[in-house]
């Protein structure tokens, strides 16, 4: 103890020391593999040797620039799909869950003591052909005879929504949870409408949740494969598709990591241009 | 004793069906950073530790799920029980091969380096095997200790990768075909060109993600030769296969997870492997399994020891397995084609509807009809490449 108090200064760098070894030896040192990886060429014949091989950043982006755009175009639809559902969701629990909280809460997060892969595989039951969801849109004239929803973008799409949700609504119902309720009273008092007072209080305050909530679901969405595999066709893969088979299939170690890379470069700058459209400073965040 | 509950009966309880059984690109994705560092392979220590000629304590095996026989109520493998029985030697058996290019992705660095991968038997399909062949990943086999490798059936005796079987022997073959619900096509299918052509079946037909069935089923309709795979003939097959993918005639490229959408209607026929439809049929008997008439492929999962296994002891269980009695205890169990001779006779004992089913114990009519698929054209780049862009990835 003596010690600690005689070098005072160094307690929050011995309080950041997990934080750092865990970012050192998580991230840091993977990305560096993965960078290193990302300029090598070779196969499993010859081995693969470090060549300075910006010909994998070339060939990736000029033979999957679909894949990537259709990556983020999914992830992004998706996300503001989770949005539109989510907040509803997370604004009643938060302010008409009253003693039901916990409960409702805990069936946000239910679906996730199921692993990922049964739950994307469960959507090809209720999607299937001749299930009910199919049937019932076809009553209605939403689908024609004969079309399907399972094996489309439409379903893929649904398959990421669903999967992310929570990852949208529980910050959502965190930041709308804090609310000081006081504050929506006295909109009302000074004559807002309630509409006027979610628009002009409630939602505003509410954006920091909307923030995390979009780059939480956003990012993780963008790489994701699962849903394009087991509920869409070839023409729905996705850049995590790619990634994947040039792991595992392939064995193109380079250009599987290049792919990586310039995925996530293309979401660091769409969340850079975001951040300041939002101004992280205004919302606190 | 009891007959243990066979891989059927087992299905039929899983309530996913053939879903759950198919954990492919997700397991994948888990599969860690094999080959991150430039390793050369030259480094790779195969076939060079040698035959102690001393069982171990010890003996791990890495195979596919459902793929020996299981005890349902105690859960433990009958056949590695007495295995263990006979020799003293205990068996750690673990079901952690989903995919062959995942275990690969899982191992590859280490072998690389000449390490061991904690295995001494591991199971991997031909071409898969042949790479690690070809890599020197595993040991030779003491074929000393394998008197019984004369019951390897003849037709998979000597395949181009390992022409003497001095590193690999097959665990289970399988027939790869076409997969249909007769009702639901409204005809009889004998050809994959009428998955392709007939337009009452858009959307409603899979084929498989892995190259070497669809592939092979697409080079023989096309007139080819799959076991001497030719430029022109894949180049003219994967065209065929891209118009299917463009027109939305095929509807998705799968694992075994075929299976369910099949029995739910979902897909009305598709390419698919025997084991499955032995399981299929059993549930469905309106489902129906053909070769089609220009031939179907077969295939075969292999026993390797990779760099590092204990040589004697992965030998010896190589060696209590090839007992036709055994094989047929496995057999009864798992429903693919089994390579040792002898356990058709065996077989009876246990299950005569067994012995005669087509699937399990082809005729030589049907052997005749199906081909192995050329292993090194299975595992070069350009091929996997052109295929892969076809199923989307």
């Amino acid at each position: 103890m003596a010690w600690l108090h005689r070098h005072r200064g160094t307690i929050p760098y011995l309080l950041l020391a997990p934080g750092l070894a865990w970012l050192a030896v998580f991230f840091l040192v993977p990305t560096y593999y993965l960078a290193n990886t990302s300029l090598q060429t070779g196969s499993l014949d010859v081995g693969y040797a470090f060549t300075w091989a910006w010909e994998n950043y070339s060939d990736a982006v000029s033979t999957y620039h679909e894949q990537f755009v259709r990556s983020l175009e999914y992830a992004g639809v998706a996300t503001v799909a989770a949005l539109l559902v989510s907040y509803p969701l997370a604004y009643f629990v938060a302010f008409r869950g009253g003693r039901w909280k916990a409960l409702l809460l805990l069936l946000i997060i239910a679906p996730f003591f199921v692993t990922y892969l049964i739950r994307t595989l469960a959507w090809q039951t209720i999607l299937a052909d001749s299930g009910f969801v199919v049937g019932v849109l076809q009553t209605v004239g939403l689908l024609g005879e004969g079309d399907r929803l399972l094996a489309t973008s439409t379903a893929v799409v649904a398959g990421i929504t669903y999967n992310f949700l929570p990852f949208m609504a529980l910050p959502l119902y965190v930041s709308l949870e804090q609310i000081d309720g006081r504050l929506i009273e006295a909109a009302e008092d000074l004559y807002a409408s309630s509409w006027k007072a979610f628009l002009r209080v409630t939602l505003p305050l509410s954006l920091p949740g909307v923030f995390a909530g979009t780059l939480l679901t956003f990012i993780p969405a963008a790489g994701d494969f699962v849903n394009a595999e087991l509920l869409g066709t070839p023409r729905q893969s996705m850049i995590g598709n790619v990634i994947q088979s040039k792991f595992l299939v392939l064995t193109d170690y380079g250009q599987a990591a290049a792919l990586s890379f310039t995925l996530m470069a293309a979401i660091l700058v769409l969340i850079a241009v975001y951040t300041r459209a939002l101004g992280t400073d205004r919302l606190g965040v | 004793m009891t007959r243990p509950l066979t891989r059927r009966q087992l299905l039929e309880r899983a309530a996913l069906g053939g879903a759950a059984l198919s954990l492919p690109a997700f397991l994948a994705s888990c599969g860690g950073s094999g080959g991150i560092e430039g390793t050369a392979t030259t480094t790779a220590g195969g076939a060079t530790t040698g035959s102690s000629k001393k069982l171990a304590s010890k003996l791990t095996i890495s195979n596919w799920t459902l793929y020996i026989d299981v005890d349902e109520k105690t859960k433990a493998y009958p056949t590695l029980e007495q295995f263990t029985d006979e020799t003293g030697v205990e068996v750690d058996y673990i079901e952690d091969v989903n995919d062959n290019d995942e275990w690969f992705g899982k191992n590859q660095a280490a072998l690389a380096k000449g390490q061991a991968v904690g295995r001494d038997v591991t199971v991997l399909t031909d071409w898969m095997a042949a790479r690690m062949v070809r890599l020197g990943y595993v040991e030779k086999l003491d074929k000393q200790a394998i008197p019984n490798s004369s019951n390897l059936v003849d037709a998979l005796a000597s395949p181009g990768w390992d022409p003497d079987r001095e590193y690999s022997l097959p665990w289970q073959s399988g027939l790869t075909g076409i997969g249909y619900d007769p009702e639901k096509v409204g005809r009889e299918l004998t050809s994959v060109g009428q998955l392709l052509d007939d337009p009452k079946l858009k959307g409603k037909v899979t084929f498989l993600t892995e190259m070497p069935d669809t592939m092979g089923l697409m080079i023989l309709d096309g007139g080819g030769d799959p076991t001497k795979v030719v430029k022109a003939e894949f180049d003219r097959a994967i065209d065929r296969l891209q118009r299917g993918v463009d027109s939305g005639q095929i509807r998705q490229f799968t694992g075994n997870d075929y299976s369910g959408p099949l029995a739910k209607g979902d897909i009305w026929a598709c390419v698919a492997w025997s084991g499955d439809m032995v399981q299929l049929t059993a549930d469905n008997p309106k489902l129906k399994f053909v070769i089609p008439e220009a031939g179907g492929m077969i295939w075969t999962d292999n026993m390797l020891i990779p760099t590092g296994g204990d040589v004697y002891t992965a030998s010896t269980f190589m060696n209590y397995v090839y007992d036709p009695k055994v094989a047929a205890q496995i057999e009864a169990y798992v429903n693919y084609i089994c390579p040792v001779e002898g356990a058709v006779e065996e077989i009876k004992a246990i299950d005569p509807s067994l012995a005669s089913n087509q699937l399990i114990f082809p005729e030589a009519a049907t052997l005749a009809k199906v081909k192995i698929f050329d292993a090194e054209a299975a595992d070069e780049k350009a091929y996997k490449e052109a295929f892969q862009a076809v199923i989307g990835a």
